[in-house]
Parts: C-alpha cells; sequence; structure tokens
C-alpha cells in the first residue's frame, strides 16, 4: 500500500532560528524602505524581510535562483506570500543591501509594503483553465509593469489590493478587492445537443443555473435555453462542455473596484462594478491598463491619507466617483441579481 | 523577432515586472510539453480564447482528489500537452520553506512534469503545472518520500491556509500557524476523499487585518481578536509624536468608535476599551505603541465565498470570541458539528452560506448548538415574520395548561 494522508512537512522545520528563537515574541515592526520589514523581538532579535514581486508562474530555473539568494544570503530560509511575493528572511542586518543589490542586478521588483500596490493575486486563465473568459497572466503582467513604480515605492493614500480572475467564478478573494479584473462572457451558451446527451446529467445542469435559464428537453435528451433569462455566469458550461460559453469577439472583462477583506476602521467590504465591459486586446490589454491606472490615479489624487478605495467611496458617495471618474453610469451598474433591493437608494440624500 | 513563432509572448517578456512569458520559455527550452504550452498559449492570444478542455477523472492510488486532469482541445496541433494535469501539494503552514525541500519539489518536477509551477494556487497550495496521467504516480511517490503531501479538490475540504502568524507578526493574537497544521492533520481524510456537497475552505487569520482574505472566501474563517483592553506604551507614543505623527487626525479621527483620547499637552493616548471595536487601525498605524490586549482568541465566523452562484458572502460571526489553544478541541467539535449538519441539509454544489441563507440562520445555530448573540447580526430583524419553537409555546392540551397555571 503507498503512503497516504501524512499532511504538508511541519512549518516548524522551516523556520529560520531567528524565528525559532522569537516564535510569539515579537514586538513591533517597521519599514526602513520600500519592500523592506524589520521585525523586532522582545529579546531584541531582529528579522528583516526583504519582499520582491513575482509572476507567480515560477519555473524551476526561477525557484532554484531564489533558493541560491536564500542560502547565501538568509541561511536557506524564505517564504511567499498571500499575494504571491516571494520573501527573503535575514537575520543577519549587513546582509540586506548586498541582497537588495543582487535583487537589483537581476531585475527582480522590491517593494509590496505599506501604502503600496502589492503583487495581483490572479488565476490561471489562457495557460492552464477549462473555462477562462479572459487571459489571467498576461493582463497581470501588463497592469503591473504600467504600476511598477507604485509597488516599489509607499506614495498611495493607503494600499491598493489588485485581483484578476478570469471567470466570475472568482478564484482567489478578487470580490473582496480594492481593484478586481473579472473575465465576464456576453451571450448565453450555445448547447451542442449531439454532445449533452453524451457527455452530460441533465438534473445537475438544470440545478446548476441561478436563474432557471435552462429546461430539460426529452426530445433531445438534452436542454434547452432561455436566451432572455441567461446572465452568462458560465455556471452550466462547468457542469457540462456542451454547453460552450467562450466567444472569442464578445468575452472581455469588467472592473469591480472599493472591496476591502481587513476589518481597520471599516469592517469588510465587496468590491463593486465601475466598468461593466473592456474587450480581450491581446497580448498587452490597453484599455485595461489604461483603465486600472485612471482608477488608481483618480482615488491618490482625491483619498484622504489612510483612506482605502472604498473608504474614500463610501465618504464622497458613488455618485460623486462616476464624475471624478468621468465613467459613464448605466443600466448595468443598477444590481437585478439576488441580494439586489437593499443597494437601491431610499433616501433623498444624495449630491448632485 | 520577424520569424519568432512566438511574437505575443515575445511581448510579454518585455517591461518591467518579471514576465511569466519568460518563465514558460525557460522551461521550454527543455521540455517538450513547456514548450506545447507555450506554442498553444501563442496561439490563445491569436485566436482570443483557451484551448483546455473539461478535466477527466485521473488519480494517484488512495485519494480521491488532489490531482486535476487537464486535457489540450486540439492535441493533433499540439501533441505534447495532450495530457498536462495539474498536481495540487499541501504547502507548509505559513509559506515558509526551507531551501532543501523548496529544491526537491524541483527536482521532482523537472523529472516528471513541465517544469512550470505556481507558487502558490489561490487556495494556498503549490501547484505542480503540467504533467502526464503515466506521470502522476511517480511524481507523487517521490513526493510523498520528500515529506509533501497533496492538497484538496473537488467536493471536500479544501487545503486550509494561514498568515504568518506568531512566526513573524506582533499583532498575532493567536497561533494561526499551529491551527491550520493542526486542521490540516486532524482531516485528512475530509481533504483528501470528496464526500460532501460541494468544496469547504477553512482560512485563519491571526488579526482582523485577515491578511489571507477569510472572511471573503472560506466557509469557516478564524480570525484572530482579543477580549480585553488594547495596550498602550505611552514612552512609545510619546517617541510617534516627537518624530511628528499627526495622532489625533491619523489616529483618533478614523478610529470607528472614536474611542481614542490624545492629550496633545502631555502626549498620552488613551483609549474608552468598553467602547473599542478592536478594528487594528490604530495598531496598524503606531505598532510600537498600540498592541492587542492580553485576553487573546478569535472570532468564528462562517459562510464567506465568491459570487458563484447566488452571489457572493462574507463570512457571519457565530462564536464572537474563543480561546485558541493546543489541542484546539473546541474548534474541531465545532466543525464536525457544522459538517454533520450541511452534509446532511445542503443541495448539491451548495456552499455552507447558501445553506444557511436557505435554511435560516436559527436551525444552523440550533444544530451546531450555539446560542443567538447580538453580536452576530448588524441589526435585529425589521419584520414581524419570526418562528418559535414547540417547546416556547404553552401547548393547547388543557391538562398541561392546568400545570403551567400552578
Amino acid at each position: 500500500m503507498p503512503r497516504t494522508d501524512f499532511g504538508p512537512p511541519k512549518y516548524t522545520e522551516m523556520l529560520p532560528p531567528v524565528i525559532q528563537e522569537n516564535y510569539g515574541k515579537w514586538k513591533y515592526h517597521e519599514i526602513p524602505q520600500p519592500g523592506v520589514l524589520k521585525h523586532v523581538s522582545e529579546t531584541g532579535a531582529a528579522l528583516y524581510t526583504v519582499r520582491i514581486g513575482s509572476p507567480r508562474l515560477l519555473s524551476i530555473d526561477f525557484l532554484r535562483n531564489i533558493c541560491d539568494l536564500a542560502d547565501k544570503y538568509c541561511g536557506g530560509y524564505l517564504r511567499f506570500t498571500s499575494r504571491h511575493n516571494v520573501e527573503f528572511l535575514l537575520s543577519e542586518a549587513q546582509n540586506v543591501d548586498p541582497l537588495l543589490a543582487e535583487l537589483a542586478a537581476q531585475g527582480l521588483p522590491v517593494g509590496g509594503t505599506g501604502n503600496s500596490i502589492s503583487n495581483i493575486v490572479h488565476t490561471q486563465g489562457w495557460v492552464h483553465c477549462h473555462t477562462p473568459a479572459t487571459d489571467a497572466s498576461a493582463v497581470v503582467k501588463s497592469v503591473m509593469d504600467d504600476l511598477t513604480g507604485y509597488f516599489t515605492s509607499m506614495t498611495l493614500p493607503a494600499k491598493c489590493r489588485v485581483a484578476l480572475a478570469c471567470c466570475i467564478n472568482m478564484c482567489g478573494a478578487v470580490h473582496c478587492s480594492d481593484i478586481a479584473i473579472v473575465g465576464i462572457h456576453r451571450k448565453p451558451p450555445k448547447v451542442d445537443h449531439e454532445m449533452f446527451a453524451k457527455v452530460s446529467e441533465i438534473p445537475n445542469v438544470v440545478a446548476a443555473c441561478p436563474t432557471l435559464a435552462i429546461k430539460p428537453n426529452p426530445k433531445t435528451k438534452s436542454v434547452d435555453i432561455n436566451e432572455e433569462r441567461c446572465m452568462y455566469c458560465g455556471n452550466c458550461y462547468t457542469m457540462s462542455p456542451a454547453l460552450d460559453i467562450v466567444d472569442p469577439e464578445n468575452d472581455g472583462v469588467a472592473i469591480f473596484v472599493g472591496g476591502k477583506v481587513s476589518n481597520a476602521r471599516s469592517g469588510p467590504m465587496f468590491s463593486r462594478l465601475a466598468i461593466p465591459y473592456l474587450p480581450n486586446n491581446p497580448p498587452r490589454w490597453p484599455e485595461v491598463t489604461d483603465a486600472v491606472r485612471k482608477l488608481v490615479e483618480v482615488w491618490a489624487a482625491n483619498a484622504h491619507p489612510g483612506e482605502r478605495y472604498g473608504e474614500w467611496i463610501n465618504r464622497i458617495g458613488w455618485e460623486r466617483f462616476f464624475k471624478l471618474t468621468d465613467l459613464p453610469f448605466t443600466d448595468k451598474h443598477i444590481d437585478d441579481f439576488t441580494y439586489a433591493a437593499p443597494t437601491f437608494r431610499s433616501t433623498t440624500n444624495f449630491k448632485f | 523577432m520577424a520569424d519568432s513563432k512566438t511574437p505575443n509572448l515575445d511581448e510579454l517578456e518585455k517591461g518591467p515586472w518579471p514576465s511569466f512569458a519568460t518563465e514558460i520559455k525557460k522551461a521550454a527550452a527543455t521540455k517538450a510539453n513547456a514548450k506545447g504550452l507555450m506554442m498553444q498559449l501563442e496561439r490563445s492570444y491569436k485566436e482570443k480564447r483557451g484551448h483546455w478542455k473539461h478535466g477527466g477523472i485521473v488519480g494517484v492510488k488512495g485519494y480521491g482528489g488532489g490531482v486535476i486532469g487537464r486535457y489540450s482541445d486540439s492535441p493533433q496541433e499540439n501533441p505534447e500537452v495532450a495530457e498536462f494535469h495539474t498536481i495540487r501539494v499541501n504547502q507548509p503552514a505559513g509559506w515558509f520553506y526551507n531551501t532543501d525541500s523548496l529544491r526537491k519539489i524541483c527536482d521532482i518536477w523537472d523529472k516528471y512534469g513541465s517544469g512550470l509551477t505556481n507558487f502558490h494556487g489561490a487556495t494556498g497550495d503549490v501547484i505542480l503545472l503540467g504533467t502526464t496521467t503515466a506521470n502522476l504516480q511517480p511524481a507523487f511517490d517521490e513526493l510523498a518520500d520528500a515529506g509533501f503531501d497533496l492538497g484538496g479538490s473537488g467536493s471536500a475540504l479544501r487545503t486550509p491556509s494561514c498568515c504568518a502568524g506568531q512566526a513573524r507578526c506582533e499583532f498575532a493574537c493567536f497561533d494561526s500557524m499551529a491551527l491550520c497544521h493542526e486542521l490540516t492533520m486532524a482531516f485528512q481524510n475530509q481533504l483528501h476523499r470528496p464526500m460532501w456537497p460541494y468544496k469547504f475552505k477553512i482560512k485563519m487569520s491571526a488579526c482582523g487585518n485577515d491578511c489571507v482574505a477569510a472572511i471573503g472566501r472560506s466557509d469557516f474563517s478564524v480570525i484572530g481578536t482579543w477580549r480585553d483592553s488594547l495596550v498602550i506604551d505611552q514612552a512609545a507614543v510619546k517617541e510617534y509624536a516627537a518624530e511628528g505623527l499627526d495622532i489625533r487626525g491619523r489616529v483618533c479621527e478614523p478610529c470607528p468608535t472614536k474611542c481614542l483620547k490624545f492629550d496633545e499637552k502631555n502626549a498620552e493616548l488613551t483609549v474608552n476599551a468598553e467602547e473599542c471595536v478592536r478594528c487594528m487601525h490604530c495598531i496598524n498605524a503606531m505598532p510600537k505603541a498600540i498592541a492587542p490586549g492580553k485576553e487573546r482568541g478569535a472570532t468564528i465566523l462562517v459562510g464567506g465565498k465568491a459570487p458563484i452562484v447566488h452571489s457572493p458572502l462574507m463570512s457571519w460571526v457565530i462564536v464572537p470570541f474563543m480561546k485558541i489553544e493546543e489541542p484546539f478541541t473546541e474548534v474541531k467539535d465545532l466543525l464536525l458539528k457544522i459538517w454533520e449538519w450541511w452534509d446532511e441539509n445542503a443541495k448539491n454544489r451548495e456552499r455552507l452560506g447558501e445553506t444557511i441563507v436557505r435554511k435560516g440562520m436559527r436551525n444552523f445555530l440550533k444544530a451546531v448548538e450555539l446560542e443567538a448573540k447580538p453580536q452576530m447580526v448588524f441589526q435585529p430583524r425589521a419584520n414581524p415574520f419570526y418562528f418559535w419553537w414547540p417547546d416556547e409555546i404553552n401547548s393547547s392540551d388543557p391538562a398541561s395548561e392546568e400545570t403551567s397555571n400552578d
């Protein structure tokens, strides 16, 4: 019998001595420069963290290279963050500058701390997903190429979390991001009746539709779609490959803004629709990079110090947000899904 | 570059941000399947669509998940990626690694896979991207020898994940890495053998900053907090004031309950602890001067999920405060009760939060033996349409009425 259910390696094997010795004893931290953290323990010991951006999609060459750097400067220890950054963990202050110099020589950006735009949490896209409405890696690369200066500095009013999901399944916490880029479809799926009968379970497909747009068709041993009810979520396509919803000419991305997960000041918030559609325009998605830059810059110019994207909008009001960003407000922005009613304004208090 | 076969990927190598296209090309230099991926991806950029089929069932012996089948939709054009499956490898808690372990993963993936990985997938696993059906078992066997097990997939417990917690953070209100590891070890069967209505995610953040987005995307969210007063070091407050921090404007003013008072003359900061909601703002702003209280633990919330299919949900408070101490029996018992109720009541592909909305929070709370508390809601209901339990109502049976009149 093969060995099973032994679980992941115990994390204690993965911690550098300075962390083992000071586990649970950290007293405070500072950010001496963007991308560098200094944690100080009750014992007086210090841990330096150097954070770099990564493309998340890594070759083993990249991994072996960061292992070499960690062996050289960090006694052989490193970690990754929840936003796909790499963190080098140094117990020797004198190793920080040589490591920074080597990272600079290799072109690896150091940053993502404090009031910055950290790495973009994202999904697989055309690289490896079977239901994407857009690519992930190329859009992220293009947006981050444009925003690298905000990764390597800390000049924004607050942190700004950007995320991308290549379809509305939204793998990752995309729906609670300051700026969320989401792949969307705009046409109902096409049913391949012949294929459907062979590969699908009718009750599961019917049940997958949140708007009850799918009905069984006993004649074809397949299903019919009431196209007027379909809002193109693709949940049925996840259940059956015979319901192809991919449409290269009409698929694209939407941008949602103002979400956060942190409880600091205001509670966590969902991101809300700002831009209903931008086209897929490979390889650089210029419409998306322009839109994201503009969204970042309007916030940066108008928010109070410390105000996250959604906190800024809550203060000024959404009507003011659309005015300041010069984005058209359309019927797409008004919710008509499950929990729509509480989003309609039931007061005469608003701005012109 | 005019005769390049990959003009789109070539373009994506330019610019200051590290390039995934470069990573794919590096792997493609020595691996035929990585080259196949490169050519298929280039085609996707030309045609504006993906070229992967729905997964088939593949796996390794003894497991019901952990491997995702992936097949090219055009194997005649890109035969190298006809099979290009994913292996999910359970990450060490907090995503800490020693380089020996990381190099072992690289060597195994050099031998059996495309040489391409994700560090990490959205749920938290190491993602080994692209191998054949035949290579799955030998790759897993060597991963096992190196001490790495598979993560979750399908309608199972998904790989739990957590923040760096006490390993590198002074804000940590409980040992998130110990809890994450312990829960992962205790529930290996639920993790490796899909047996539920749908996926179930557990995430833990050791303070309200919630660095792993537990509240937004986990069915069971553990978020660190404290029950007494935050702790203020007045000497450090004076240092911040001397350094020029606008304590009144940047710390007291944004406080959501205005429970902080700054006496500018004496550079003294005081808190009205009863009014504090422990949001972390002041601690984030002055980490040297303000710390969480001494009586630490966590708030337990349930039901968080992404929008598919009835809407996104944020996790809801069900236990305002729980001590989180080894061996974490209280957390484990609560999880078992939740799973029993959800497994019994959920429809196919219904996440816990959706089941709670459909069946009613009162039924859920009763099943998991928790009492209603005001911390569970923003506000009480505004309608009169509520239920009574049978034992809360006087019986119409005259015999029992007599006894109740005594």
